[in-house]
C-alpha cells in the first residue's frame, strides 16, 4: 500500500467525493467490517453471528476488488476475491454443522453459554 | 620331593591348609542347610589340609639328615606388611619349621579323626551343618595360629579360637547348662588374654618388634630399648622380661586350663563330645603349651620357674580331682587339665623337647579317649559311670581303642605316651637333682600324677567296660558305634600305639623321631641378659638328665605305673578293698576333692562376687552420672529445637505462605480473564489490536 495513507482512511466521505475513489471504497469496506464485527460482539444468537463474520469476509472481498481495481495489479485482487467466496460458502457448510452440534451439547445456540473452553 | 624347596609353593600349600576349612565354614554357614551331605564339604576341606601336612611332614622326616636344609621361610620370610603404621609397622607372615611342620600334622590328622566321628555322633541334630561350620572354623582358627610368624597375629588367632570353643561349648544352646558353660570358659579366657595382650605390649616395649625370629635375635643381641621410654622405667631389663613371660604365660594358663584358670575346662564338657574332643583335648588347650614352646627362648630362667611351678600344680590337682569323678566326660577333662600341667612343667624346668613331644601324643590318645567316651556315650546314653560295666561285650571296638589310649596315658612302656612322658619325668628329676631343695616339687607332683594318672584311668576303664552291668536296660540297649566312627577311633588309636616311633623300652632319647626333627632352642634371654654361668649349668642339666636321670626316671614311671593299677585292681576290678571306705578314711581330703578345692566357689564369690559389685558400683555411676549428663544434654538439645521449631513456624513458614497467597491472589485476578467463552477473547483481542494500532499509528506519523 504505497500511496495509502491510514489518515486517509478516517476522513468523512463528503470531504474527499466518494464516487470512483479507492477511499470511498475502503469506507464502505470499514464500515461493512465494523457491523460485522458489532455482530459477532454482540448478538447471541450464533446465527447472527455467523453472518457477522459472512459481513467480515464481504468487507475483505470489498478491499481485494477495490485494490485489484484501483491498485494496478492486474486482475490478482478480484481472483482472490472469488477464491474468498468459494472459502465462505464451505465455511458456512462446516458452521452450520458446528452450529447443530452446538445445539445437540448445549440445548441452545447462545454463545454465551459455550464457555467449556475455560475448563 | 624336591619341588617342596620352593618357597612360594610351600606358602600356597600353607595359606591352602588354612584357609580351606574357613571357605568350608563360610560355604556352609550360607548354604549348609541346603546341602544334601554339608559334612562331607568339611571333612573333605581338613582331610585335603591333613594330606598336604602329612606330604610337608614326609618331608620333614626324609630331609632330616641334610644340615643343609632348612624350611625357605627360615631366610626368605614369607611375610608381607600388614599394617604399615610410621615408627610401628606390622608385618603378617608365616613361620614354617619342623615344630610347626609336626603341629599341622597333628591337628588335621587329629580333626579329619573327629569330623568323620562327628557325622555318626551328630547324626540327626536339627543343626548338623551348623555344627560343621563352626567346626571348620575352629580348624581354620587354630591351623592359622600355628603358621603365623609374630604375636600379635598370634593374639589375634588365639582370640578366634576362642570365640570357636564359645560357639562349640555352647553348642547345645537350647539346654541350661552348655551356654553358661561356654560363657564362663570365654570369661575365664579373657583374663588370661588380658595379662598376655599386657605381656605383648611389654614385649613391644622392650624391643619393638613382635616377630619371633627378631624378637629373639635382639634379644640375644641384647638390644633392649632405653629405659627411659618404658612404662616402668624403674624396672631392670631382666625385671621386666621376666615379667613379660610371666604375663604371656598367663596367656597359656587361662588357654591351656593352668591353675587357678582351669575351671572353666571342666564345665565346658557340657559341649558335644567331638568338641571336647577336639578342642578340649587336643588342640586349642594345646595352644596355650605351642605358644609357650614357641617363645621359649624369651623365658628367662625365673619365668620359667613359675611355669614349671604352676604346671607342677595343674598336674598334681587336675590328678587328684580326676580320681573322684563320676562323668566319664569330667574324668578325661580333669586328665586333660593334669597332662597339660606336665607339658607346662616340661617346659619349665627346661624339658622343651619333652613338653611339645608329650603335646603330640597326649593329642592322638586323649581325642581316642574323648571320642571313645563319646561312642559310650552314644551307646548308653549317659555319662555317668555309674550307671555302665561291662560294656566291653557290647562294644569291642570302643573297648580295645580305649584300653589302648589309656595305656598310652599312664605311660606303659612301648607306647607313645610313654616317650613322652617319660622324658618329662626325666627332666623334672634332672631338675630337681642339679637344683636341690624346693626344685624337687615338679618331680614329686610329677611322679604323684603319672601315679594317680594310671589309676583313675584304670578305674574309669574298670567301672565302665568291666565287671557286670549296673544298669540292665542301659546295657540292654547298648550297640557298638557304626564304622564312621570306629575307625577314626582305630586311627587315633595305632597312633596312640605307634607314635613313639619305636617299640624299644629304653631308647637312647636321642633316637626318638621327636627329639631328631626338633631340637631345644637356645635360651635368647640367657644369652642377651649374659647370665652368668647359664650355660655350664644348662650342660651339667643336659649331663645330669643323660646319666642320672634317665633310668630312674623310667623306674619311678613303672612303679608308679604298678601301684596305680594294683590299687584300681583291688578297688574297683576285684573288690577287695571297697571305694566307699577308702574315701570315708580320706574323709575330708575327699570332700576337699569331690568339691574341686572349692575352686569354683571361691573364684565365684571372690572374684565374680568382687567383680559384680564393682559393676552394680558401675552401674550406679552410670545411672547418677552418666546417664545424668546424657540426660542434660536431651534436656538442652530440646529446648534448642523449640525455638528452632519457632522461628521455622513463623519465619521460614510465613515467608512461603505469604509468597503463595501473593501467587494466589494475583492468580485471582488473572483468572477472571478467562470465561471460556470465545467471544470475551474476540473482544480482548480485538482491544489489544486497537492498541497495537494505536501505537503502530502514532509511529508512522
Amino acid at each position: 500500500m504505497p500511496d495509502v495513507e491510514l489518515g486517509v482512511l478516517v476522513q468523512p466521505a463528503a470531504a474527499t467525493g466518494l464516487a470512483g475513489s479507492l477511499t470511498s471504497y475502503l469506507f464502505v469496506s470499514a464500515l461493512l467490517f465494523l457491523c460485522g464485527l458489532a455482530a459477532i460482539l454482540t448478538r447471541r444468537n450464533v446465527l447472527y453471528v455467523l453472518m457477522g463474520v459472512e459481513l467480515i469476509l464481504n468487507a475483505a472481498n470489498l478491499n481485494f476488488v477495490a485494490f485489484g481495481r484501483f491498485g494496478g495489479y492486474g486482475l490478482d485482487g478480484q481472483l482472490t476475491a472469488i477464491f474468498v467466496i468459494l472459502l465462505a460458502a464451505a465455511e458456512a457448510a462446516i458452521a452450520l454443522a458446528i452450529v447443530l452440534r452446538i445445539f445437540h451439547d448445549f440445548g441452545s445456540i447462545d454463545v454465551t453459554r459455550t464457555d467449556s473452553l475455560r475448563d | 620331593m624336591s619341588m617342596l624347596s620352593d618357597p612360594a609353593l610351600i606358602t600356597m600349600l600353607l595359606l591352602a591348609i588354612v584357609l580351606m576349612p574357613l571357605l568350608a565354614a563360610v560355604l556352609l554357614v550360607f548354604f549348609g542347610r541346603r546341602m544334601g551331605r554339608p559334612d562331607w564339604l568339611a571333612t573333605a576341606s581338613i582331610g585335603l589340609g591333613a594330606v598336604i601336612a602329612l606330604t610337608l611332614f614326609w618331608q620333614v622326616i626324609v630331609r632330616q639328615g641334610d644340615p643343609e636344609w632348612r624350611w625357605a621361610s627360615a631366610e626368605h620370610g614369607l611375610s608381607a606388611a600388614w599394617l604399615a603404621i610410621p615408627l610401628m609397622p606390622l608385618h603378617v607372615g608365616l613361620y614354617l619349621d619342623n615344630l610347626s611342620v609336626i603341629m599341622l600334622t597333628m591337628v588335621t590328622v587329629v580333626a579329619t579323626c573327629i569330623f568323620a566321628f562327628s557325622q555318626g555322633y551328630m547324626h540327626g541334630d536339627k543343626n548338623y551343618s551348623r555344627f560343621f561350620a563352626y567346626l571348620s572354623y575352629f580348624c581354620f582358627a587354630m591351623l592359622g595360629l600355628v603358621v603365623v610368624d609374630n604375636l600379635l597375629v598370634l593374639f589375634m588367632f588365639w582370640e578366634l579360637v576362642g570365640v570357636g570353643s564359645y560357639l562349640l561349648i555352647g553348642f547345645f544352646h537350647d539346654q541350661p547348662e552348655p551356654p553358661r558353660a561356654s560363657l564362663k570358659a570365654f570369661m575365664v579366657n579373657r583374663v588370661g588374654d588380658v595379662l598376655f595382650l599386657l605381656g605383648i605390649i611389654a614385649a613391644w616395649q622392650l624391643f619393638g618388634t613382635l616377630n619371633y625370629h627378631e624378637l629373639f635375635e635382639r634379644l640375644a643381641a641384647g638390644q633392649f630399648a632405653p629405659q627411659a621410654g618404658r612404662a616402668f622405667p624403674w624396672m631392670s631389663d631382666h625385671g621386666l622380661l621376666t615379667l613379660s613371660g610371666v604375663l604371656i604365660f598367663c596367656g597359656a594358663v587361662s588357654k591351656s586350663a593352668q591353675f587357678p584358670l582351669h575351671t572353666w575346662l571342666p564345665d565346658a564338657m557340657a559341649g558335644p563330645t567331638p568338641v571336647s574332643a577336639l578342642i578340649h583335648a587336643a588342640t586349642m588347650v594345646a595352644a596355650g603349651v605351642f605358644m609357650v614352646g614357641r617363645m621359649y627362648p624369651y623365658f628367662t630362667p625365673e619365668a620359667l620357674a613359675v611355669i614349671a611351678g604352676v604346671g607342677a600344680l595343674t598336674a598334681l590337682l587336675g590328678a587328684t580331682m580326676g580320681l573322684v569323678m563320676w562323668d566319664i566326660k569330667k574324668v578325661l577333662a580333669y586328665s586333660t587339665m593334669s597332662q597339660l600341667g606336665f607339658m607346662m612343667l616340661a617346659l619349665g624346668v627346661g624339658g622343651w623337647v619333652a613338653g611339645l613331644f608329650h603335646l603330640i601324643t597326649h593329642a592322638f590318645f586323649k581325642a581316642c579317649l574323648f571320642l571313645g567316651s563319646g561312642s559310650v556315650i552314644h551307646a548308653v546314653h549317659s555319662q555317668d559311670i555309674r550307671e555302665m560295666g561291662g560294656l566291653r561285650r557290647k562294644l569291642p571296638v570302643t573297648y580295645t581303642t580305649f584300653v589302648i589310649a589309656t595305656l598310652a596315658l599312664a605311660g606303659v612302656p612301648c607306647f607313645a605316651g610313654y616317650y613322652s612322658k617319660d622324658q618329662i619325668v626325666a627332666n623334672a628329676l634332672a631338675w630337681g637333682l642339679t637344683r636341690g631343695a624346693a626344685h624337687w616339687i615338679p618331680f614329686v607332683f610329677a611322679a604323684t600324677g603319672a601315679f594317680m594318672t594310671t589309676f583313675y584311668m584304670l578305674r574309669l576303664v574298670f567301672l565302665t567296660f568291666h565287671g557286670e552291668p549296673r544298669d540292665h536296660h542301659r546295657y540292654e540297649h547298648a550297640h557298638e558305634s557304626p564304622p564312621v566312627m570306629t575307625v577314626p577311633l582305630m586311627i587315633l588309636a595305632t597312633v596312640a600305639l605307634l607314635g613313639g616311633g619305636t617299640l624299644n623300652p629304653l631308647p637312647h632319647t636321642e633316637d626318638l623321631w621327636f627329639n631328631r626333627l626338633v631340637p631345644t632352642p637356645e635360651s635368647a634371654a640367657a644369652v642377651g641378659l649374659r647370665l652368668e654361668g647359664h650355660s655350664e649349668e644348662m650342660e651339667h642339666f643336659e649331663h645330669v638328665l643323660h646319666t642320672q636321670a634317665h633310668y630312674p626316671a623310667v623306674a619311678v614311671s613303672v612303679v608308679a605305673i604298678l601301684l596305680g593299677w594294683v590299687l584300681a585292681r583291688a578297688m574297683y576290678l576285684r573288690r577287695t578293698l571297697d571305694p566307699a571306705a577308702v574315701s570315708a578314711r580320706f574323709g575330708p581330703l575327699h570332700g576337699l576333692i569331690a568339691n574341686r578345692y572349692f575352686l569354683d566357689e571361691i573364684q565365684s564369690c571372690y572374684v565374680v562376687g568382687g567383680v559384680m559389685k564393682l559393676n552394680r558400683a558401675l552401674a550406679a555411676f552410670d545411672k547418677g552420672v552418666i546417664d545424668g549428663l546424657v540426660n542434660l544434654t536431651a534436656l538442652v538439645a530440646r529446648a534448642l529445637a523449640v525455638v528452632s521449631r519457632l522461628f521455622d513456624s513463623f519465619v521460614i513458614d510465613g515467608l512461603v505462605n505469604f509468597w503463595r497467597g501473593f501467587v494466589r491472589g494475583l492468580s485471582g485476578v488473572l483468572r477472571l480473564l478467562q470465561t471460556g467463552n470465545a467471544r470475551d477473547y474476540l473482544t480482548w483481542t480485538l482491544l489489544c489490536v486497537l492498541i497495537l494500532a494505536f501505537y503502530l499509528a502514532r509511529g508512522l506519523t
